[in-house]
């Protein structure tokens, strides 16, 4: 899959049926967020937007402040300055702008370890953020999610009966599980091995683009940025270097660094 | 897992090589006479019971008294239960998982109070908050004349919580440690709050640690014998000590069988609880996730902090001092510290640690590579010691020899068996880890050099064995100095050891006195605490 033409790629997604509204409205949005930790400053001056149902790829070495974005968007850290608009609402603003808890957005996020509960069942697992739906629909949505990630069969397992790949699928199927604006993937595949990475790439963008899910992954594989995301930012020191479409930035760096990091992968 | 597949596969091992099958019977029959023995304690509480009339015995099991000993036990564990909780697990939280300033300290201040026996912390207590205490005298100038007394329930719970609860808080630790901290993190994405989040995700996973830590709080509770003594309130161990000196045998026997049932029932507890951590969750996630930060409860967390460490360390260790200095004024014949009673202790205690050198080797070695169900029995059974309250041994014991061994009774080598049984497990169980390790081809190895299996065994595993049998040792060493109440009851008339001498001043004015002893036994403590870790660490 890799080695075909985008066009093709495009053609392939575009046969999915996807549940985004309005491909034009902006569902999040940063502007000027910068990160720093006493004296590190881990992100600096970020601005960027994502759309409806967009997969946007943050790209670049480790260290350049890409977890720490994502981080910030959930709400597990508090930006030194800027301002995070999801979904319309502003969650976090300079001075005495509010502050929203990552329990107050509607921000699902896929970690790079998974972080299943290992107490609970596949279904519990999903079931964890649907405490608000009566059980009844809670059960219908596990069971949409379960269908969605293919694992109708491990719906009783717990976490530690199931291969690395179904646990991702697990974790995916939890955090898509209360309709989330903003879906962010931490390294997602980096704990999976080569041959299921390729495997995983493919099937977690069609779940993706099925739930109509706007998204943001964070790698430092610039063969994963290429093959699922719409769009990628490269970062370097806790700024964007380059966004725009995987083919237009692979091919037209605008920058020495972005060449050169991109420049290695085909070394490698 | 990992262990027990070690264990099983050496086990295998082991017995496809026993081809000569005659010193294992051999071995087999001499740790079976020592099971035999060291269960006699028991024994004798069940035949007595058994002898007794059944009118008499249903008469004592249903009295006021035993009623009224039971319900003040029960009473007694669940406080002393609850409040080693509500102390260890906010304690551990605070220093695993916030960011806590000298998070370090804090947890070596939490884990301390361990080596402080629990009663000359009772001791402490009471010259301090009791009648015409340290305290009392401190705050007489400022016209405060009189202070809650200190004796009784709230004085036995207070004393015991604040050195039990380590236990709570270092399993708790341990579970929390182990746990992937972006679970929370997850749970918090997922529109949970910090607290439900903890309700959810966390407590469930650290369950099982705080309930083990909660039942070893719970058995020692149980079984101490000083504190409830010190602080007059009437249990269990307090009423066989009260009854056995009145000469009330069947009623110290009753008390005794229904003391070891309930330590049983919380035995039985915690193997279940133990076998269900066999599948824990072992997470490989980042611990630093989800860390809480304390912001504004920053103060309030380290004055709690503060006030247990104040209430478990600098008090007793400031009374001591305080004994010390007031020590000059000398003691009236016979209330005097000497030499003798440091020589009785430790002599006490290094035949004891010798003895169960001695014995734990055969059990733990056939345990190791027994290869049958059977051998592993003995080990089983040395085990009774832990769950077998020290006045119930001393209590058996005095009527075990009066009947058999008369010309035993009241020697020191009754005193010396009663510290084996309580003890040997400790023994056994550093022998039996340190066995496991040692390869069991080594000994074919040597064998097949032509030497014979005795000679291989010491030429070969002794020395390989010997920093696990050393470590053991010195354990019960340090275990029997401080031991108390099988000491009272069964030490020779006149014979005076460390412990029993802090006993004796106990009541009387002369507590000055007690300061010397009493800090040796904390040192002495805190030596056993190092073995344990240092065994821990290897």
């Amino acid at each position: 899959m890799a080695n075909k033409d985008p066009s093709q790629r495009i053609a392939d997604f575009e046969t999915v049926t996807t549940a985004v509204e309005d491909p034009e409205r902006t569902v999040l949005s940063m502007e000027g967020v910068s990160k720093d930790y006493g004296r590190e400053l881990a992100v600096e001056d970020l601005s960027l937007s994502v759309k409806d149902g967009e997969l946007l790829t943050l790209l670049g070495p480790s260290g350049c402040g890409k977890t720490t974005t994502l981080r910030m968007i959930a709400g597990l850290e508090e930006p030194s300055s800027g301002t995070i608009t999801i979904a319309g609402e502003t969650v976090t603003a300079d001075g005495d702008g509010p502050f929203r808890k990552p329990e107050e957005r509607d921000v699902g996020i896929v970690f790079q370890d998974y972080a299943l509960f290992p107490h609970l069942s596949v279904h519990e697992n999903i079931a964890f953020g649907l405490e608000e739906m009566d059980d009844v629909d809670a059960d219908e949505r596990v069971a949409e999610l379960l269908e969605l990630v293919d694992l109708e069969a491990h719906e009783e397992k717990m976490p530690s009966q199931l291969s690395g790949g179904q646990q991702q699928r697990v974790a995916l199927a939890r955090s898509l599980a209360p309709e989330p604006d903003v879906l962010l993937l931490d390294e997602p595949f980096s704990n999976l091995d080569v041959r299921l990475r390729v495997e995983m790439r493919e099937e977690v963008r069609r779940i993706l683009k099925r739930a109509g899910v706007t998204a943001i992954s964070v790698t430092h594989d610039q063969e994963e940025a290429l093959s699922i995301s719409d769009r990628v930012a490269i970062m370097n020191n806790g700024n964007v270097a380059q966004i725009g479409d995987p083919a237009e930035v692979f091919e037209n760096p605008e920058s020495r660094f972005v060449a050169s990091f991109l420049g290695q992968a085909r070394f490698l | 897992m990992g262990t027990s597949d070690r264990l099983d596969r050496i086990r295998e091992q082991a017995s496809v090589g026993e081809r000569d099958a005659r010193e294992p019977t051999v071995l087999a029959a001499v740790v079976l006479a020592i099971s035999l023995l060291l269960l006699s304690p028991i024994v004798w509480v069940l035949i007595h019971a058994g002898e007794m009339q059944t009118g008499r015995l249903v008469e004592l099991v249903v009295s006021e008294t035993t009623r009224s000993v039971t319900v003040n036990t029960m009473i007694l564990i669940s406080a002393v239960t609850a409040s080693s909780v509500a102390i260890g697990v906010p304690l551990a939280i605070l220093t695993v998982q916030t960011d806590l300033p000298f998070k370090r300290f804090w947890t070596v201040t939490g884990a301390l109070p361990l080596v402080v026996p629990s009663y000359i912390g009772a001791f402490a207590f009471v010259s301090a908050f009791g009648p015409r205490g340290q305290l009392a005298n401190l705050l007489a100038p400022l016209g405060i004349q009189q202070l809650p007394t200190i004796y009784g329930l709230h004085g036995t719970v207070l004393v015991l919580t604040l050195f039990t609860y380590p236990y709570v808080f270092l399993t708790t630790r341990a579970s929390l440690i182990s746990f992937d901290g972006t679970a929370v993190e997850a749970a918090r994405t997922l529109n949970h709050t910090r607290w439900q989040a903890f309700k959810r995700v966390t407590f469930p996973q650290i369950a099982p640690g705080i309930t083990a830590g909660a039942l070893l709080v719970a058995l020692y509770t149980l079984s101490d014998f000083g504190t409830p003594a010190i602080m007059r309130y009437d249990v269990f161990t307090r009423m066989i000590f009260v009854e056995e000196q009145a000469r009330n045998l069947d009623a110290a026997a009753v008390l005794s069988l229904l003391l070891l049932v309930l330590a049983m029932v919380i035995l039985l507890f915690e193997s279940r609880i133990n076998a269900g951590r066999d599948g824990a969750y072992v997470s490989s996630g980042d611990r630093n996730a989800g860390r809480i930060r304390l912001g504004y409860w920053k103060l309030p967390a380290l004055g709690f902090c503060a006030t247990i460490a104040t209430l478990c360390l600098a008090l007793p260790v400031g009374i001591l001092t305080l004994w010390l200095v007031r020590s000059a004024e000398a003691a009236p014949a016979g209330f005097s510290f000497t030499l003798s009673h440091v020589a009785n202790s430790v002599g006490l205690a290094a035949a004891a640690a010798g003895l169960c050198v001695v014995v734990a080797l055969p059990i733990a070695y056939l345990s190791a590579r027994g290869g049958t169900k059977l051998s592993l029995l003995p080990e089983r059974v040395s085990y009774v010691g832990y769950a077998v309250p020290g006045v119930v041994i001393g209590l058996s014991l005095i009527y075990l020899a009066l009947r058999f061994v008369p010309f035993l009774y009241q020697s020191v080598i009754v005193l010396v068996f009663a510290y084996v049984v309580r003890f040997l497990p400790q023994a056994v169980g550093t022998t039996e880890s340190s066995i496991l390790q040692v390869d069991p081809s080594y000994i074919e190895a040597a064998r097949s050099l032509g030497f014979g299996p005795i000679r291989s065994f010491r030429l070969v595993v002794l020395p390989l064995v010997a920093p696990g049998i050393a470590a053991g040792a010195a354990l019960v060493f340090l275990t029997t100095m401080k031991e108390l109440p099988a000491t009272l009851m069964l030490r020779p008339t006149g014979f005076e050891t460390i412990v029993t001498y802090i006993w004796l001043v106990r009541g009387a004015a002369y507590q000055g006195q007690a300061a010397i002893p009493a800090l040796i036994l904390v040192g002495v403590s805190g030596l056993s605490m190092l073995v344990i870790l240092r065994q821990e660490g290897r």
